[in-house]
């Protein structure tokens, strides 16, 4: 008993003396704030309970994200796009503005989702109630959902009727914003800078390459993609365009983005190849073959 | 008990320096001095801008990264010297501190303002670039500013040393050092700094370097001396 207690107070005398060597002179004196130990979401008429969602986060969710939720799990070193880190809480996919945590909703979501394109699955599986309670569980390990709030939702406005200058208007934006510059002229995601990006940790990361699918990280729909532009990814290279582009503008690149996703059908796509100059260039962008120049025709 | 030390100390300086103002000079101690380098920095790799030509046209010899940028005398630029303990937090001056994209770089290199102080980003490029600075502690946001664009406006709302750069030119690269009291500088050619109206008091002097890591010195004011402080930073050739 004794050499236990005393085993305890040397660990006790050992821990005052341990500084955090990450940080600097002038952080020290900042109190660590503490993640809370009990959390609520609310999505919908639903409210989640992280003490049931702790139970499915062991069982579901810890190999990638890990033990503590910072992204460490035992698979994580295998993954290149890796887990996300739930104590830093910073997400790519929200409807509020840059910098400020997502509506627990936006988190449901992402579980609901999964997200393309990486190794994070759609959790449609789980029952709802199971989805917000991991929502709950996840804002554990994060100081910030104490000292935050929820940022509020950008507003998006009702999608204006699709016409032909609104797709030319946002291929204009398009040029003007230098979305190409990381994206390509063709959105196939080859820009100039593509090679260079690197996310908040170092790691390399693609830009979105919009000919492969019609399914972007943070959903498909043109809201969706309204979202991702006038948000950002935060996390990664995705700037927000929301203090630069006006909401009126921002459907016009909407609708110029789907003319992109060739490959894929929609009313963006058809009006566009309805006209003349539209019918040509998706036409030039089209793969007739393959690499090796067997005969795929779509 | 650490934690009682640090609020204690601040606390007793603030009646100290309540009295210092209340006169009329508000002179105090200084503590000055300068910021060296021993050994050989590493070569700063000139920046390919070729990606970027309404930029690399500003330069007629291609500018150099400045990681570390060594001035005359063997002084240290881009240092930040600031008091790390002992002064009292410090309300912001309403003033803003303004950071130029300029040529595709940060001028200034490193820019040191206060907590919840207004932080302007202006974009003077004829090129789009996005502002993604990467801190710890503070909130990660990510902004798009094209050519022409008002300035950004932001504030911090903790002390953290925080990288900044920009995605789509991957040489830009900056910081912005957000202090939590006025008593700060920022080295220039020379390497010389000053730390003005400082009340009689126990000070912890820092120096920070975004290559070479943080240093700190104490020093004891009494009166309305002026006390020298030297950092030599130890450089690396890599």
């Amino acid at each position: 008993m004794r050499n236990i207690l005393s085993l305890k107070f040397c660990l006790a005398v050992a821990s005052t003396f341990i500084v955090p060597t990450g940080l600097l002179a002038q952080d020290q004196a900042a109190p660590a704030a503490k993640p809370a130990s009990h959390m609520e979401s609310h999505v919908g008429n639903l409210t989640g309970n992280s003490d049931v969602g702790r139970q499915l986060y062991f069982r579901y969710c810890w190999g990638c994200h890990g033990p503590h939720g910072d992204g460490n799990g035992e698979n994580a070193p295998y993954l290149n796009i890796q887990p996300r880190n739930f104590v830093a809480a910073v997400f790519k996919c929200r409807s509020t503005p840059t910098g400020t945590l997502p509506t627990d909703e936006d988190l449901y979501n992402s579980l609901k989702r999964g997200f393309n394109f990486t190794y994070m699955p759609s959790w449609i599986a789980l029952t709802a109630q199971e989805r917000a309670n991991l929502v709950a569980f996840i804002k554990t390990f994060s100081p910030r959902w104490v000292a935050e709030k929820s940022g509020t939702p950008i507003p998006v406005p009702a999608e204006p009727k699709l016409t032909v200058e609104s797709i030319k208007h946002g291929g204009e934006l398009f040029q003007k914003l230098e979305c190409w510059k990381c994206h390509g002229q063709e959105g196939r995601g080859d820009g100039p800078s593509a090679s260079t990006l690197t996310d908040s940790n170092d790691q390399p990361i693609r830009p979105y390459n919009f000919t492969y699918d019609n399914r972007s990280k943070c959903g498909k729909t043109n809201q969706d993609l309204y979202k991702i532009f006038m948000t950002g990814l935060d996390g990664t290279p995705m700037p927000s365009f929301a203090d630069v582009v006006k909401p009126e503008d921002a459907w016009d690149l909407v609708h110029y983005l789907r003319t992109l996703q060739y490959n894929n059908p929609s009313p963006e796509l058809t009006l566009w190849e309805g006209t003349p100059e539209g019918k040509a260039v998706v036409a030039a962008k089209r793969v007739k073959e393959t690499a090796t120049g067997s005969g795929f025709k779509p | 008990m650490q934690w009682k030390r640090v609020v204690l100390g601040p606390t007793l300086v603030l009646a100290a320096s309540s009295v210092a103002f209340a006169g009329p000079n508000p002179a105090g101690g200084t503590i000055s001095g300068k910021v060296t380098y021993e050994g050989t920095p590493a070569k700063m790799k000139p920046i390919d801008m070729s990606k970027e030509p309404s930029c690399a046209k500003m330069y007629t010899t291609p500018p150099v990264a400045e990681t570390v940028v060594a001035g005359s005398g063997n002084s240290l630029e881009d240092v930040v010297v600031y008091i790390s303990a002992g002064a009292p937090d410090d309300a912001a001056p309403s003033t803003a501190a303004v950071f130029t994209q300029k040529g595709c770089r940060y001028i200034p290199h490193v820019l040191a303002f206060q907590v919840n102080q207004e932080l302007k980003i202006v974009n003077e490029d004829q090129t789009s670039h996005n502002i993604h600075p990467l801190p710890k502690l503070n909130r990660e946001w990510n902004k798009s500013q094209p050519p022409g664009t008002p300035a950004i406006s932001e504030k911090y709302d903790k002390a953290e040393f925080i990288p900044v750069k920009c995605n789509v030119h991957p040489w830009m690269h900056g910081n912005f050092a957000v202090m939590k009291n006025s008593h700060y500088g920022v080295t220039a050619d020379g390497g010389a700094f000053s730390l003005a109206n400082l009340p009689p008091g126990k000070y912890t002097v820092s120096a920070w370097h975004e290559s070479y890591g943080d240093q700190s010195q104490e020093v004891t004011i009494s009166g309305n001396e002026t006390k020298t402080v030297n950092f030599v930073f130890k450089a690396k050739p890599y």
